[in-house]
């Protein structure tokens, strides 16, 4: 099983830009494994809230039919730390795409409050392997991932 | 009006400087990419997306260093690039300097190829090129 580290996603504008929510609850067990007594959301899953976000964006953008991987961090700044029952949003924006990658811009926020910039690099991996080979099957672009794309639509709650 | 070479090394010098998260003074004209700078795969990546935001301009697969030449027999043999390798390589590099290389000619050899004077005169060779409507 993957592990599926945003919520839901509150914004899609294929090929541009994309936001995700992810809810964060005391009950999540890493959160208490950097600070004893003081939990707060490790900076690099932050960095994966990220890669998450912008990664299905720019797997959306042509048709899943890339391996999209993440193949570099180029900046994260932080600037607040995120603690148990904040609400973090993540915003991605393509800056570049082509058939060898992308690279993305993101702002990582609660509550409106900065939390974190964050520039990636992805890599469709088959377009950049140089004579090696990747198994035929999209590893990267699971169910769970394209079923996390659908929490884009507007939905009504459902009722008993 | 055209940018003269020193704005374009300015803006290259800047461009490194991001994308490889070295010092500026490290970004010299004879730096070779990959072995002074410490580039990686990827890095080739992200200085070509830079380049093309930096200059408005659009950097074609392979146009900048050509791709995939060690798996063709005629380019490379025994690793060492032949002749015949050499005359492609200068045709598809014209902004680089071979006079090094043509030394040696051993495959790792080639990332020598690529320094930061080379990607002033792509950028420079690029710029003077009429655009595309």
């Amino acid at each position: 099983m993957r592990w599926i580290w945003i919520d839901k996603f509150t914004e899609f504008t294929s090929k541009q830009s994309a936001t995700a929510v992810k809810n964060v609850s005391l009950a999540e067990e890493h959160l208490h494994d950097l600070y004893p007594a003081f939990p707060i959301v490790p900076n690099s899953l932050i960095v994966e809230g990220m890669a998450q976000t912008a990664g299905i964006l720019v797997g959306e953008a042509r048709n899943f039919q890339e391996k999209v991987v993440l193949a570099k961090i180029s900046k994260a700044t932080f600037h607040r730390l995120v603690r148990p029952a904040e609400t973090i949003q993540f915003a991605a924006k393509i800056e570049q795409l082509n058939e060898q990658g992308a690279s993305i811009t993101g702002t990582v926020t609660v509550n409106g409050e900065p939390v974190a910039d964050i520039e990636l690099m992805f890599s469709h991996v088959d377009q950049n392997l140089a004579g090696l080979e990747f198994p035929e099957h999209n590893f990267v672009f699971t169910e769970q991932f394209t079923e996390l794309l659908k929490t884009a639509r507007p939905s009504k709650p459902v009722m008993l | 009006m055209a940018m003269s070479r020193d704005e374009i090394y300015t803006k290259v010098q800047a461009v490194l400087v991001d994308a490889l998260g070295v010092d500026e003074e490290e970004v010299t004209p004879n730096a070779v990419i990959r072995d002074d700078l410490g580039a990686e795969s990827i890095d080739f990546l992200d200085i070509m997306f830079r380049l093309e935001k930096a200059f408005n301009i659009k950097i074609p697969k392979g146009e900048m260093m050509p791709e995939n030449v060690a798996n063709d027999p005629n380019i490379v043999k025994d690793g060492v690039v032949t002749p015949q390798g050499i005359a492609m390589l200068k045709e598809k590099m014209p902004h680089s300097d071979f006079s090094s290389f043509e030394a040696d000619p051993k495959l790792d050899n080639m990332s020598k190829l690529f320094t930061v004077n080379a990607i002033v005169n792509y950028v420079q060779q690029k710029l003077e090129q009429p655009q595309a409507a």
